[in-house]
């Protein structure tokens, strides 16, 4: 290991972000995966690991990937909830391992919410609601 | 590094170790293997957690789910329901003990909500073996601010501005200290930490050692820079084998680092810093005795002055400073003197952190802005008293400090009004006992303590603690006789003015704390011969009061020695006879039926119960004292 010198210090922890993201908050947007039976059966799991892939390819350090129960929508299934600080959460529906990575880029990354996929904005998604 | 969207943050301190969290990490890895998750889930040996007694504890990041009391055969369970599908397991939550609320997140529950964290503030978020971790909380930032960019005489005086005081006990500023060792001319002078924590009860060294070893490498390097010294030793005991391995690793990091050795940070600055384990003597906290015992002497103190600052080890300038004193070091380089004055009071700046154990329902270590109120302490941070139990006192200081009752509840936990009643701050041990607890069994177990690891070199605390601890035997095995509180009281005194040490002129504290607040029972056990609390065996008459009593048949079940008796909800008696007042009956009944008399009293019923089988006579109520 080489010996440190003062600016070290600051790139050791840079390169710590995103761990330290996940255990102390203070994230720019969080996405919610839905992991409940329906939409782990539907393909949830494969949305996450794209979720994932993407964050990581992406290098960003300030995004956290989350799992959460259903959405209590199973006709829409897998679904996702995408939360930029600040921003009321928008709900994705109908989603595969492509889409979610449209979304991460497109929303996430770019601020623009994908519209073809949005099944609510609301925290609380309702049934009726249109993508 | 691939990013994980799961951190689980499994306390790896000695209790939750003790109570198995290393075969959790080993089924949580295998677990999370298995399912495929090991590039999502990174699992975390931390340091202490501090909630010990829920333990073994983990956190679960990001969601700050809090898990106690986890056994291996939860491990499916949760990476199954909570790290697959999202949906925590809720029966390993924390449950309030009081109102018996659900609380999933850690920051809701009160025992870490109330909190302030600055010499813990990475407890339980990093992995305590990684340095990279400690560096990305900021670490060793302070060090390089102070080698690179400040005098000697700056650090000092931000320090001496800051307030910050001795957290070991003496409650000595340290900035002060630094400033008369920095002043002497020598060539060699040593930084010195004191971890040599032997207080019953106290654990906050052995935490921060175990949680955050480099905070301590990094107030020393501070510490060494405003001295000039270029070698430090870390004095623990060697009871502390997972604090020393973890320092050890830190100091190799350091080292490969090169922020210990020579041209730190590619100065001119060089610090070498060595653990040095010692034997676990109480004295040898001490800075004196301790100083001895690295030079390879017997850990006896010596007379002061010349004060360390100027002949401490090897008769060289140095500076002793307690692990939790470092710990609160670079946050106060980094943030300001001014920043570390916005909590706790103007003469008792900062936070302290306290070991709670005891009767309290949440066992384990705290970090409180000074000034606190203890009654916030014992009741919204601790919990309050379980089992339906009355709060008595809570003891301060350790062997060196002093028991508070009730009525100074409402104290604010400072040095200044700490002292004021009797007890000291000391080095953060916080006994709490409840009505159960006798308060001249108390000061007995600490008088044992005193006596016992009192160093032999002065006559009045080798000779007068055992004195004192005879009496105080005495007292509780019914041989106390009138003038004998006095004379403790005399004794203390002269102990007190006489000693060379700490340890000596304050073994007496917990004795006269508990006569200054606790009089009556000291004059129960003499005058009466009655111990209240059914502690003193040889001070007590267990007996059932019979308008109570429902019949239950609990304490009769119960008594190991079959002295209880009687007929289903008819009231029960005991056998003088046959008791041997070990109080579980006592303990048991729930209808506060069963009733401590004084000695006197076992005499009377035995005859009485004779009496009664000889002439087959019909059962009498019992008339109580």
């Amino acid at each position: 290991m080489p010996k440190l010198a003062a600016d070290d210090l600051k790139k050791i922890k840079e390169s710590y972000k995103s761990v330290f993201t996940i255990r102390e908050g203070g994230q720019r947007a969080t996405v919610t995966v839905h992991m409940g039976t329906s939409g782990i059966a539907a393909g949830a799991r494969s949305v996450m690991l794209a979720l994932l892939d993407e964050i990581h390819q992406s290098r960003v350090n300030d995004v956290i990937a989350n799992a959460s129960g259903s959405s209590g929508v199973s006709g829409k299934e897998p679904m996702a909830t995408v939360e930029i600080s600040g921003q009321e959460p928008v709900v994705y529906g109908g989603l595969d391992s492509e889409s979610i990575k449209k979304i991460f880029r497109e929303h996430v990354l770019n601020g623009s919410p994908v519209q073809q996929y949005i099944a609510a904005r609301e925290s609380e998604p309702s049934c009726e609601s249109e993508s | 590094m691939k990013t994980h969207r799961i951190s689980v943050m499994l306390c790896g301190g000695t209790g939750c170790i003790a109570s198995g969290s290393l075969k959790l990490r080993d089924a949580m890895v295998e677990e999370i293997n298995k399912r495929g998750l090991q590039d999502e889930v990174n699992v975390v040996l931390t340091g202490c957690n501090g909630f010990c007694a829920q333990g073994p504890v983990m956190t679960i990041y990001p969601e700050d789910i809090f898990y106690q009391k986890v056994k291996v055969d939860d491990i499916p369970l949760i990476v199954e329901e909570h790290f697959i599908k999202g949906r925590p397991v809720e029966k390993l939550f924390y449950k309030e003990p009081v109102k018996k609320k659900i609380i999933p997140l850690m920051r809701d529950i009160p025992f870490f909500s109330l909190q302030v964290l600055r010499a813990l503030r990475n407890k339980g978020l990093i992995d305590a073996e990684k340095i990279d971790e400690y560096i990305a909380r900021d670490g060793y930032q302070a060090a390089a601010k102070a080698i690179t960019q400040m005098t000697p005489e700056q650090i000092v005086d931000e320090m001496k501005r800051s307030g910050l005081r001795g957290r070991g006990g003496a409650g000595f500023s340290t900035g002060l200290k630094w400033e008369l060792c920095a002043k002497v001319e020598g060539a060699q002078k040593y930084i010195l930490c004191n971890g040599d924590e032997g207080d019953p009860g106290a654990f906050m060294d052995r935490s921060i050692m175990e949680a955050d070893p480099h905070v301590l490498l990094e107030g020393m390097l501070i510490g060494a820079k405003a001295i000039g010294a270029n070698k430090g030793f870390i004095y623990v005991r060697a009871e502390y084998p997972l604090a020393v391995q973890r320092l050890r690793i830190a100091i190799a990091q350091a080292k490969e680092y090169g922020l210990l050795g020579d041209n730190i940070l590619g100065t001119d600055f060089c610090l070498d810093i060595e653990v040095y384990l010692g034997a676990g003597a109480f004295v040898c906290g001490e800075e004196t005795a301790l100083m001895r015992s690295i030079e390879g002497e017997r850990g006896m103190p010596t007379p002061r002055p010349p004060f360390p600052a100027q002949k401490g080890l090897w008769g060289k300038p140095s500076v002793l400073n307690n692990v939790e004193t470092y710990a609160n070091i670079p946050m106060i380089i980094l943030k300001g003197a001014d920043w570390f004055r916005t909590m706790g009071t103007e003469k008792s700046a900062g936070t302290k952190v306290f070991a709670l154990s005891g009767a309290i329902n949440n066992i384990g270590l705290i970090e409180v802005p000074m000034g606190i109120p203890l009654r916030q302490i014992i009741y919204d941070i601790g919990g309050g008293i379980p089992r339906g139990r009355k709060f008595k006192a809570v003891q301060l200081g350790g062997p060196s400090g002093g028991c508070m009752p009730e009525s100074l509840l409402d104290t604010p936990v400072t040095y200044e009004d700490i002292v004021q009643t009797g007890a000291i701050v000391g080095s953060g041990g916080m006994v709490v006992m409840d009505n159960f607890n006798c308060m001249v069994n108390v000061a007995k177990f600490f008088l044992e303590f005193t006596a016992d690891e009192s160093c032999g070199k002065c006559t009045p605390c080798r000779i007068g603690t055992t004195v004192m601890l005879d009496l105080l035997t005495k007292i509780t095995e019914g041989k106390g006789r009138e003038g004998d509180i006095e004379l403790l009281q005399n004794l203390s005194q002269d102990i007190t003015e006489s000693s060379l040490c700490g340890l000596g002129q304050t073994a007496p504290n917990p004795v006269l704390t508990t006569i200054r607040y606790f009089r009556d029972e000291y004059e129960s056990h003499i005058n009466e011969k009655w111990c209240k609390t059914g502690v003193c065996k040889d001070l007590c008459t267990f007996y059932i009061d019979k308008e109570k009593c429902i019949g239950c048949g609990a304490c009769a079940r119960a008594c190991p020695k079959k002295a209880v008796s009687g007929e289903k909800k008819k009231p029960h008696e005991i056998d003088q006879n046959m008791c041997i007042q070990c109080r579980v009956c006592y303990e048991t009944c729930k209808f506060d039926s069963v009733k401590i008399g004084p000695r006197s009293m076992r005499e009377e019923l035995g005859k009485k119960e004779e009496k009664e089988q000889t002439t087959d006579a019909d059962h009498q109520t019992v008339e109580t004292a």
